[in-house]
C-alpha cells in the first residue's frame, strides 16, 4: 500500500486534531506517505508555546463528551500530538504549514512546534500528494 | 516447543493506534526471523494487528486471549 494518505487539518479543537493523528499514525505504521497540510486554527494548536494547552472539543461533543475525553486520556491515552511525534518516528510523515495561514496567525516558522517540517503552498501539497486520497478535517 | 521470543511489548492499557505503531516500531530493528511478542487490552487489536501483519508482511505465527488480554506473536519479515 504505496499510496499516499493527505489530510488538510483546519480545525484546531483536540478531538479533531486527534482524529487526525490516528489516521496519520495508523497510515504510518502500515508504511503509507502521508502529507499532513496545516490551516487556520490546527495550524495555531501547532505553535511551540501552544502545543501541548488545552485546544478544547468541537461543539458537538458537548459535556458528556468533554468528561469521556477525559477519561481516555486519565487512562493513558496519548495526546495527539505524541501521536503524530511516534507515526513520524514510524518515517514517511510530512507535516507543512499553510503559508497562507503564516500569514493571517502572523507566524514565522520559528513559532513552530518541530513537529511541522516546514511551510508551504497549496500547489506543492496537491503536488505531493499526486493522485492520493485528500481528507479535510 | 516453546518459541524463541526475541523482544516484548507491553501495550496493554493503550488505545488504537497506539498498539500498532509500537508494533511497526518495536519490528522494524529485529533482525529478519526473529520473533516480537505483543500484548494488548484494545479489543480492536485482533483486527488491526491482523490487517498490519498482512499488510506488512510479517506473519502470525501464535495468538491467544486470557482475561482479556490479546497476546500476538510476530515474527519479523
Amino acid at each position: 500500500m504505496d499510496e499516499s494518505l493527505n489530510l488538510v487539518l483546519f480545525s484546531g479543537t483536540d478531538d479533531k486534531l486527534q482524529a487526525a493523528a490516528v489516521l496519520t499514525a495508523g497510515a504510518a505504521a502500515l508504511g503509507r506517505p502521508v502529507n499532513v497540510f496545516l490551516q487556520y486554527w490546527a495550524l495555531g494548536a501547532f505553535r511551540a508555546d501552544r502545543i501541548q494547552a488545552d485546544h478544547g472539543l468541537a461543539p458537538e461533543a458537548g459535556s458528556d463528551g468533554r468528561a469521556a475525553v477525559d477519561a481516555l486520556r486519565a487512562a493513558g491515552q496519548a495526546s495527539w500530538a505524541e501521536t503524530l511525534r511516534q507515526a513520524k518516528e514510524l518515517g514517511g510523515v510530512d507535516i507543512e504549514a499553510c503559508s497562507l495561514s503564516m500569514d493571517l496567525l502572523r507566524l514565522a516558522p520559528s513559532d513552530l512546534d518541530p513537529l511541522v517540517d516546514g511551510v508551504e503552498g497549496i500547489t506543492s501539497f496537491y503536488l505531493n500528494a499526486g493522485d492520493g486520497q485528500v481528507i479535510f478535517i | 516447543m516453546t518459541l524463541q521470543i526475541s523482544q516484548t511489548l507491553d501495550a496493554r492499557g493503550l488505545s488504537c493506534p497506539m498498539p500498532i505503531v509500537k508494533t511497526a516500531l518495536a519490528i522494524k530493528p529485529l533482525r529478519s526471523g526473529d520473533l516480537l511478542e505483543l500484548l494488548a487490552t484494545d479489543p480492536g487489536s485482533v483486527n488491526d494487528v491482523a490487517a498490519w501483519s498482512r499488510s506488512t508482511g510479517n506473519p502470525i505465527v501464535e495468538q491467544s486471549v486470557d482475561g482479556g488480554v490479546y497476546r500476538f506473536v510476530l515474527r519479523r519479515k
